[in-house]
């Protein structure tokens, strides 16, 4: 594999690592307003 | 792309196949008939609970659509309208779909129960349900009513919008899905009408490839004629007001000159735009529908 392809490989892995992140902390987010929501009765 | 990444299977799937795997062209619909049911329903949500149930029926369209692609790598390969999907150029591997699709649509099920209530999530893993083993599994590739019954699956998100916040269903919600239930196989008809070429060497037997263009159009004529008849009904049992009624007329006049325009002239130009004008007019209507309620927040 020449420098170019790894390189190339490392971008796109950080990318979608950061894409992940930002999903995952979006649901603990999302579950935790759910949960305030919910505990006080809001519905 | 570098040149060791010129096979697509290789170069592994970009974020943005994930997005695409969800089919966002039917969720941007399948959302905003669902967002319909949502404010329509009486009562009203915590915010945090509306945008929960907006993400759980997101998720679920995209749960379908996936576990569709999974499933349909095969035929998506053949035909020209499906043949850059991720699957079917090999970005995404065919199990890696299922297994993404199966995940979403756990979650969306779990998170609509334990947010919202358990009828609404109910229907929601009804209609994954529907769409994957009725139409996809099912009916798909047997019989060309494959999306008059299939369509059921299209036209459940505003009865689950409906359910989310009362947890359970009423007469309006049902007209809604009658509508985009009797909207989905002229929609698709039209499509499949210039598209039919794609379809037979793929082996789905839509209805122009098994019945032929003109016995379509007439079908699109008919099943026309109903849905514009079915789209005047939450006017006339005075669930709605006369924004709505003004609204659909127009826009089934509108609707009703395409499809006349396709049967009277035949050919690829009025299939396109009997199709694109479908989207126009199912749009239309749910935003009357939305345009009439708020109308009659504001006046009372």
């Amino acid at each position: 594999m020449t420098g170019e392809t790894a390189e190339f490989r490392r971008r796109r892995l950080r990318r979608r690592n950061l894409a992940l992140l930002g999903v995952l902390l979006g649901l603990v987010v999302l579950f935790y307003l759910i949960t305030l929501v919910k505990i006080g009765g809001n519905v | 792309m570098p040149a060791t990444f010129a096979n697509a299977e290789l170069a592994g799937p970009r974020t943005r196949d994930w997005w695409l795997l969800m089919k966002p062209n039917v969720m941007r619909l399948v959302l905003f008939s669902g967002i319909t049911g949502l404010v329509l329903a009486p009562g009203a949500l915590h915010p945090v609970l509306l945008l929960a149930a907006i993400l759980c029926i997101a998720v679920g369209s995209g749960a379908a659509a996936a576990i569709n692609n999974w499933y349909d790598v095969d035929i998506d390969r053949l035909m020209l309208r499906t043949r850059l999907r991720p699957t079917a150029t090999g970005r995404i591997a065919a199990a890696d779909a299922l297994a993404f699709g199966i995940t979403l649509a756990i979650f969306a099920v779990m998170v609509m129960g334990l947010a919202l209530n358990w009828v609404a999530a109910g229907l929601l893993a009804f209609t994954i349900g529907f769409y994957v083993f009725v139409y996809t599994l099912w009916l798909k590739r047997r019989t060309p009513q494959n999306i008059v019954i299939g369509g059921a699956a299209g036209a459940l998100p505003p009865v689950v919008g409906w359910a989310a916040v009362t947890g359970g269903v009423d007469v309006l919600p049902l007209l809604i899905f009658l509508i985009i239930f009797l909207w989905t196989p002229p929609h698709f008809w039209a499509l499949a009408l210039y598209r039919s070429r794609d379809y037979a060497a793929a082996g789905v037997p839509m209805l122009p490839v098994v019945a032929g263009a003109p016995a379509t159009r007439w079908h699109v004529v008919a099943y026309t004629a109903v849905l514009l008849t079915a789209s005047a009904l939450p006017a006339v049992l005075a669930y709605t007001g006369p924004i709505y009624a003004v609204a659909a007329l127009g826009l089934g006049a509108y609707y009703a000159v395409h499809v006349w325009r396709l049967w009277r002239d035949p050919c690829e130009r009025t299939a396109i735009r009997a199709f694109k004008v479908s989207i126009v007019y199912l749009f239309g209507i749910l935003a009357a529908l939305l345009a009439d309620y708020g109308a009659a927040g504001w006046w009372s």
